[in-house]
């Protein structure tokens, strides 16, 4: 302690903070705290290791992968031990199906919030610091990229491009730039009027630090609860691309594509139905608890 | 004859509004001399803040000139602003905002120093920002600690630490302890005086409180409406107001104790828009001992007494004195 | 209204409040005791958690629950313990017979109602007349605080913040309450505006002959306005005396600190005296004293012992192991 000068130290060594501990761990540890997240995150962790086991569960041969191994004896049969989900019209396993089919979404809804997110953040953090021309500019594209209904901007797109998994990527990825660029640009603005960014501003610090450095830190827990709920709708809007058609095609096990070919069945066999219609449900359902729960953490004084 | 480290000429600021333009600081001048304070007083809204981030070049000003260390901040380039800030730091008011969340106590104090790449080494770095916690008072097992674990009165220090980092000569205050308790505000109010001696520190100090404004000041400037109203040094302010604000502002601080009793003068109505304000004095509409003159005609800064400016047309100068 | 002035209208014993949450409890009103009488205006002065406002909402019965809870104590109001009434006989008393004005006048007006309807609606609410006679009724309260009839239909934002306290005043002054429990009413408000508030307030306090409690950090004020004195710290009442006792003769180290840390207008200091340390933490309080850390004088003692109430005759109060063995019992 300073004995050579009048200043004293005035803290107490005992009440003030002193561990190192990581913000991560205190948001991890509120997030913890909420059961519905708990529930969400588990059901997650639960396709997750569902997708990455798929070949052990439910192995290809040297002529078909896993999903399409067809036995036109057995077709539509229900539930059994031997097939926990039933089979389908050619005979496949609704189980190995569903378990392939994990990693389609799982990798759309990834792909998809990669690309929305980047750019949405990039768009929304220059249009958010700038204001003025570049503002307007950037923000009026996102508007009329928002005036036009995702799904039908999706079908434009992938109507445009080959119908397939690339093409549903990139047109639900476009369509939903425009939420995080909003999201983002109502942060920064925000966050400019903020001390901090005078008081770094008065330290020489540049524009690219200010953005890198001291925005976008703060303005992560909206990205990433955008990201996760995004996700949920990313599936659910490639779903339903493949459930019209213009998207993944058969035989690919994709949930939406597989309760498409499985409508016509539906009275006589539910099962068909039943279980990628859970699935799709199941994991909407789980990361929108996730976001909601990770919101909560983000910001413990919303709650209180 | 003390050296003169920063003197404002002229200084305007108007900002633009969908109503016309906000005259925030409205042809001010004064000048601060080296290892002094210059207590800037006023209200809400009278543009003492703006004048603190104008001088420091983080608002660009409207008009005028801010001669410091001899050359005129406002026609330097880039360049030139990014030397002039390692001389002319700021601490902020509120010491919750000024601080990103985000950030630790050791990654805010280091940010200067990185920024203008004062520090050799890792080691160099920790080193210096762990002396300066040390300089205000932050015991060194707080270096990963982050602001919102800590109460304002740490915070305030840690904002401080950053604005010490560049070694500047020259601190704008903005307020740096209203918004603290006053068993804190006293601390921090020692710890700058302390500062202010052993850097040999010059201090713009901006505040509404009466009584911190004249612990701290040389000299004191009473500001009202983007107008400077009344300077001089400290305890002729309090001892001998001359304008009527300076005179009500003066009488409507609670004073804390019970066999001190003043006349109060209670002010009619609220501090007029700074909007298109009236060609008078700023004051007229509030004033108890307006006449005709003061509607029409806007009184200049005069000098009263050798240190001692007032504007004000009942005021004359003494020339005898 | 019955005129004994030597009648207790408030008494407040050993009230504790604390918040129960998932990362402790915080104790914010710890023992705390007060006693207000009628057309007597306390100054509850402390600073930033020192549980001035969860005191002001335990008299109200407005603490939120969860995560806060009354723990026990009595809070005794012309004759009837507060503590023990339920929510809708509560309601009768709220606005009627204690009112409170909130520091921030930006955020406790409805942005949405014109102000005159704002009075009226706590006038219809606690009186039995008809609408147009609340409304009359209202537009004599602003009347009554300096504002003009012509601006009653206004809205909030139409006013300044020092129109918009007088606006609030007027609210918590329409149905004549016994007791008005202030928090910090000019803190948000300038200088010259704040003379003007508080002008007013005394004013029509002593015009209403109401009981008030002026919470507050600025002994300034305390000494401008109020009777009697209170000092509050980490929750409790550390010492309470009559105003020109406690300003001329204080006794707590935490009070005589608190004069040491503020900047004397009258005279030329070179050094302001400040407390060392920081802030008691409600939720981690120390065993003994809760000043005890901060303490210049604190002995072995006072890191172990909880001081009681101590009364030094003439009605000052105070809550310092240094005076147990001289206080009259």
């Amino acid at each position: 302690m300073s004995t050579d000068k009048n200043i004293e130290i005035m803290d107490n060594p005992e009440t003030a903070p002193s561990k190192k501990r990581s913000q991560l761990y205190d948001i991890w540890r509120r997030f913890s705290k909420s059961k519905t997240a708990m529930l969400g995150l588990f059901i997650m962790v639960v396709l997750i290791l569902l997708a990455l086991t798929a070949d052990i569960i439910a192995p290809g041969d040297e002529r078909r992968p896993g999903y399409d191994i067809q036995n036109l004896q057995n077709t539509f049969q229900p539930p059994s031990l031997e097939h926990p989900f039933g089979t389908d019209n050619f005979g496949r396993d609704i189980f190995a199906r569903v378990a392939h089919g994990s990693r389609i979404s799982l990798q759309v809804g990834l792909v998809v919030v990669s690309i929305s997110m980047f750019a949405g953040v990039a768009l929304g953090a220059v249009s958010g610091f700038f204001s003025g021309f570049v503002d307007n500019f950037i923000m009026r594209t996102v508007d009329i990229l928002l005036a036009i209904p995702n799904i039908l901007l999706a079908i434009a797109i992938a109507s445009a491009l080959r119908p397939g998994l690339g093409s549903v990527m990139i047109a639900v990825g476009i369509s939903a730039i425009s939420g995080y660029a909003r999201i983002v640009r109502a942060s920064v603005l925000s966050l400019r009027e903020q001390e901090f960014i005078e008081a770094a501003r008065s330290v020489g610090a540049s524009n690219f630090r200010i953005i890198t450095k001291h925005i976008l830190p703060n303005c992560m827990a909206p990205i990433i609860v955008q990201a996760t709920m995004g996700m949920a709708s990313a599936i659910s809007v490639a779903a339903a691309l493949s459930f019209i058609g213009i998207g993944i095609q058969p035989p690919t096990p994709e949930w939406g594509a597989m309760l498409a070919e499985s409508r016509r069945f539906i009275r006589d066999h539910w099962h068909m139905v039943m279980f990628p219609g859970v699935a799709i449900a199941l994991i909407i359902f789980a990361l929108n608890m996730m976001g909601d729960g990770l919101r909560d953490a983000f910001d413990p004084r919303l709650k209180k | 004859m003390p050296d003169v480290l920063m003197e404002v000429r002229n200084l305007k600021k108007y900002f633009k509004t969908k109503r016309g333009p906000l005259h925030a600081v409205d042809g001010i001048n004064f000048s601060i001399n080296k290892g002094e304070t210059l207590g800037l007083v006023g209200e809400s809204g009278c543009g003492k803040s703006t004048t603190g981030r104008v001088v420091l070049r983080l608002i660009d000003a409207t008009d005028g000139e801010v001669i410091f260390d001899g050359e005129n901040i406002l026609d330097y380039n880039k360049t030139k602003v990014r030397t002039f800030r390692e001389n002319a730091q700021i601490i902020f008011q509120d010491p919750f905002a000024s601080l990103n969340p985000r950030m630790s106590v050791f990654e805010i104090i280091a940010e200067p120093l990185i920024i203008n790449k004062k520090a050799q080494s890792r080691q160099d770095l920790r080193k210096q920002v762990l002396k300066l916690m040390d300089t205000v008072g932050l015991v060194a097992r707080l270096e990963n600690a982050y602001p919102h674990e800590l109460d304002g009165g740490r915070r305030q220090r840690i904002g401080i630490a950053r604005s010490l980092a560049l070694k500047p000569s020259f601190i704008v205050q903005d307020e740096p302890v209203s918004a603290l308790d006053v068993s804190i505000q006293a601390q921090i109010l020692n710890l700058m005086e302390e500062l202010q001696k052993e850097m040999k520190l010059t201090y713009l100090f901006i505040s509404h409180d009466l009584g911190v404004i004249k612990h701290v000041s040389t000299n004191i400037a009473i500001m009202y409406l983007g107008k400077i109203v009344e300077m001089s040094d400290y305890s002729s302010i309090f001892k001998s107001p001359l304008h009527p604000y300076t005179k009500a502002l003066l009488s409507a601080i609670p004073i804390p104790s019970v066999d001190i009793k003043r006349e109060r003068i209670i002010l009619e109505g609220d501090v007029p828009s700074p909007i298109s304000p009236p060609p008078g004095c700023r004051f007229y509409s509030r004033c108890f001992e307006r006449m005709d003159i003061c509607k029409d005609t806007d009184p200049e800064l005069i000098e009263y007494a050798p240190n001692r400016q007032v504007a004000c047309h009942l005021i004359k100068p003494q020339s005898n004195v | 209204m019955p005129n004994n002035d030597n009648e207790l209208l408030l008494d407040i014993k050993d009230l504790t409040i604390h918040y129960i949450t998932e990362d402790g409890t915080v104790c914010a009103v710890n023992n705390l005791n007060l006693s207000i009488k009628r057309g007597e205006t306390v100054g509850l002065v402390g600073e930033t958690g020192a549980g001035k406002t969860t005191t002001a909402l335990g008299i109200m019965q407005l603490v939120p629950n969860p995560p806060g809870k009354i723990i026990g104590g009595e809070i005794n109001f012309a004759g009837e313990n507060l503590a023990a009434k339920n929510e809708a006989a509560m309601r009768t008393i709220r606005g009627k017979k204690i009112s409170m004005i909130f520091q921030d006048p930006m955020t406790s007006l409805n942005p949405v109602i014109p102000v005159r309807d704002q009075i009226a609606e706590v006038i219809l609410l606690h009186e039995n007349v008809t609408a147009a006679e609340g409304l009359a009724k209202a537009e004599e309260m602003l009347e009554l605080v300096g504002i003009r009839s012509e601006r009653a239909k206004d809205y909030p934002h139409q006013f300044s913040g020092g129109m918009r306290q007088r606006v609030v005043i007027a609210i918590a002054l329409a149905c004549n309450p016994e007791l008005l429990i202030a928090d910090e009413p000019t803190t948000a408000l300038d200088v010259t505006i704040q003379a003007q508030v508080l002008e007013l307030m005394k004013r029509l306090k002593s015009e209403f002959n109401t009981s008030m409690i002026m919470i507050t950090h600025d002994l300034g004020i305390v000494a401008d306005i109020c009777d009697k004195v209170a000092i509050m710290y980490a929750g409790s009442v550390v010492e309470m005396a009559d105003k020109y006792d406690l300003f001329r003769n204080p006794k707590h180290p935490y009070t005589i600190g608190l004069f040491g840390s503020i900047p004397d207008i009258e005279k030329d200091e070179e050094m302001l005296k400040p407390i060392k340390g920081y802030m008691a933490d409600p939720a981690n309080l120390p065993a003994g004293c809760p000043f005890s850390p901060r303490c210049e004088l604190a002995t072995a003692e006072c890191h172990t012992k909880k001081p009681e109430n101590i009364d030094l005759g003439n009605n000052h109060f105070v809550k310092c192991l240094q005076y147990a063995n001289q206080g009259g019992e």
